[in-house]
């Protein structure tokens, strides 16, 4: 792990006035896959909004280095812009735009580049073929009266288009169906191929990670990190659970 | 494509706020007197009848109180505006390049001509008080549609029809501005269609006022005949100014049996104007008026169209976008009465207001105890993009027979934060986030405006959310 593409020292966060994360310690080096696991209420999904500068969590003190760069205080369409992608674990659901305009958006501001429709819709139309979606979503306003199966492929959906170089998914499993969960994790694996990308997978069940070889495995209990272990430390964590980590 | 977009913003923000210098103006005094009444009337070379009704109009105003139920007007003094201004060089034409220079490059920086060429069957474009071109296409005069102003109007073949149909709708003694308009009304548009013809592309009439301290009352007064349709679009805009503009026009609407006519309005006022309109149509069995309506500019607007159903089978279908930002306290929506059976209505409006801005969606929806079977439906929607800024829904109504199916739905909220958190983790700046979800908001209403007024509504809401952050 000589180049690290994620370096968090440190992290001290709060949210209005509870104190979340404890001087949180991670590294992520380019292309790796690394999985956060905890019981709930440790702090997985704050990790998460508070690496992509969500203004709602305050980072009290610590540092957040992306790619050479410190993010610590960045807007977060900077910090997407630098190339971290998280796929919400609550897509939100924006009236009056497309889901295929919005990508377009996004891809364009991500690189910097204008794109003709034709191009794009190509690109989509095979990304979407990957998750087995039906081009026809693409028509349909950003995530409004999509499933919860419906929105977490979209958010892969995104993930494919925009390429980042480190992915955050937050609780990109939780609800979805046997079938769902396959569909997913077939995008998943897709993105890794592709772009040979890192992965910050946060999660308190393992279905997802069944396909994926994992690099590390951290467990966040009450805003720490008390154990951090090779791909293995998911099968004891599934056999035995947290308990004897609280 | 960042720099692509920041040059469509530059040319917006000069899109309306320009102005020509005054040398070539006419104006009368300031204020509202008998004497400037009458000298407006000799300007207009009014036949006898119409003289007489604007004094009487005078006499109105001066009767009535100033509304005491909606926005301050109080910064308004009638003693400090102008209400006729013309060019000296008084005269209409047919020809784009008859009209004096810089009023011609006025309407082409706000792109009638292309628009004329391009879309529409007839133009029609005011300059302060008085029309500066009237044009309609051959093949649409050939089916007998009637497009003029309305002075000229007032002495030819369709005289007798003015006569009958001027000010019915909407008399003076409606409210104190509408006797205002009485008094002192210019220009304006004249539109008859015959029965049966179907107008397949639109008309459109531009106001705009250049003058400073000026008002602009025109009259448009449209007539559609039985089983006929029109599509007339309304534009309107004018520089900003550090004193009071007055913007108090008039437009009467009369559909008939079985017709239809779509009414589309973009204001686009600065942000000194009080926009003080009335606008109502008479809907006669079967017929239909569509609304489009669009209220981004002037610094106070009380704004609320009404639609008169009188015959059986009458529809009125009002869409509405009002989008109020610093220093300004927008007072709109509509009005309905179902006075005949099995008629219906729908509105649906949607309000926006950041910076300190106020809009308030006031409706009143009547039916009347012989409208059996009649359907009314008021949706409205507000968003407010800050703390700052104010959203009040007062809607009334007022049903008097039990066979009616009447549904209101209204809805307040803010701009979410999480939204906007969500779109900006796709790369998305903060500005461009709010300004997709502002214009996501208002996608259901801007799909109904004519293409070219739907990118103008989108490039203004791109306009106002910029430099909405901090």
């Amino acid at each position: 792990m000589s180049e690290a593409l994620l370096r968090i020292q440190d992290l001290n966060v709060s949210v209005e006035d509870n104190h979340i994360l404890h001087g949180l310690n991670i590294e992520i080096g380019k292309g790796e896959t690394h999985v956060i696991m905890g019981p709930n209420g440790a702090g997985k999904s704050t990790l998460g909004q508070a690496i992509m500068g969500n203004p709602r969590y305050s980072i009290d003190s610590g540092s957040i280095v992306f790619d050479g760069a410190d993010i610590t205080a960045e807007a977060t369409d900077k910090i997407a812009k630098k190339g971290i992608f998280m796929s919400f674990q609550n897509p939100l659901e924006v009236p009056g735009i497309s889901l295929r305009n919005f990508i377009k958006n996004a891809v364009e501001e991500c690189t910097g580049e204008r794109m003709r429709l034709w191009d794009f819709k190509k690109k989509l139309d095979a990304a979407m073929n990957v998750l087995s979606m039906d081009t026809e979503y693409g028509d349909r306003d950003l995530n409004v009266g999509f499933s919860g199966g419906e929105k977490k492929k979209a958010e892969i959906l995104q993930l494919l288009m925009l390429k980042p170089k480190l992915a955050i998914l937050d609780e990109t499993d939780s609800g979805l169906d046997v079938d769902a969960v396959r569909t997913v994790s077939k995008g998943i694996e897709h993105y890794r191929k592709e772009t040979d990308g890192a992965l910050l997978i946060i999660t308190h069940s393992t279905r997802i990670l069944e396909s994926l070889s994992v690099d590390r495995t951290h467990i966040l209990v009450d805003g720490k990190i008390v154990k951090t272990g090779d791909g293995s430390l998911v099968d004891e964590i599934n056999e035995n659970g947290y308990e004897k980590y609280l | 494509m960042k720099k692509e977009k920041s040059e469509v913003q530059d040319i917006d923000r000069s899109l309306y706020d320009f102005k020509n210098e005054d040398a070539d103006a006419y104006r009368l005094k300031e204020g509202l007197t008998e004497e400037i009444v009458s000298q407006i009337s000799v300007e207009k070379n009014d036949p006898a009848w119409m003289k007489k009704f604007r004094l009487e109009s005078l006499k109105i105003y001066n009767e009535l109180e100033v509304p005491n139920w909606g926005p301050s007007i109080e910064g308004l003094d009638i003693d400090n505006i102008v209400t006729y201004v013309r060019n000296r060089d008084n005269k209409m034409v047919k020809d784009w390049d008859e009209v004096p220079e810089d009023i011609k490059d006025t309407f082409e920086r706000l792109g009638i001509p292309e628009a004329e060429r391009k879309s529409l069957a007839g133009v029609g474009a005011q300059y302060d008080s008085e029309l500066v071109y009237h044009n309609i296409k051959d093949e649409v005069a050939a089916q007998g549609v009637v497009y003029s102003d309305l002075e000229s109007a007032l002495y030819g073949e369709y005289a007798d029809m003015i006569k009958e149909h001027f000010m019915r709708l909407i008399t003076p003694r409606d409210h104190k501005f509408a006797a205002l308009h009485g008094a002192v009304w210019s220009g304006g548009s004249f539109v008859y269609v015959p029965p049966g013809v179907s107008v397949e592309i639109p008309l459109q009439s531009y106001f705009r006022l250049n003058a400073k301290g000026a008002g602009q009352f025109e009259h448009t007064l449209i007539i559609v005949d039985e089983g006929a349709y029109l599509h007339f679009i309304e534009g309107c805009s004018a520089p900003k100014y550090n004193v009071a503009n007055l913007h108090a026009g008039a437009v009467e609407l009369f559909v008939g049996k079985n017709a239809t006519l779509r009414y589309s309005t973009i204001e686009n006022w600065s942000k000194n104007m009080y926009n003080l309109n009335t606008k109502r149509a008479k809907v006669e069995a079967g017929g239909k008026i569509e609304w489009i309506s669009g209220s981004f500019g002037s610094h106070i607007s009380y704004l609320y169209p009404m639609s008169i159903l009188s015959g059986e089978g009458a529809r009125s279908e009002f869409t509405g976008i009002t989008f109020a930002g610093a220093g300004q306290n927008l007072d709109t929506g509509c009005k309905v009465v179902h006075s005949a059976p099995d008629t219906s209505s729908y509105v649906n409006t949607k309000s926006i207001s950041k910076g300190g801005g106020a809009c308030t969606f006031r409706s009143s929806v009547v039916i009347n105890r012989n409208a059996k079977g009649s359907k009314a439906s008021v949706s409205c929607e507000s968003l407010m993009l800050d703390s700052m800024s104010r959203s009040d829904t007062i809607p009334a109504m007022d049903i008097r027979t039990k066979d009616a199916d009447v549904g209101h739905e209204a809805k307040i909220g803010r701009i979410s934060d999480d939204a906007v958190f969500y779109l900006m983790s796709r790369g998305i700046p903060e500005d461009e986030a709010k300004a997709m979800i502002v214009s996501g908001f208002s996608d259901n209403v801007s799909k109904e405006l004519p293409l070219e007024y739907a990118v103008e509504m989108n490039n203004l809401i791109r306009l106002e959310m910029k430099g909405s952050i901090g």
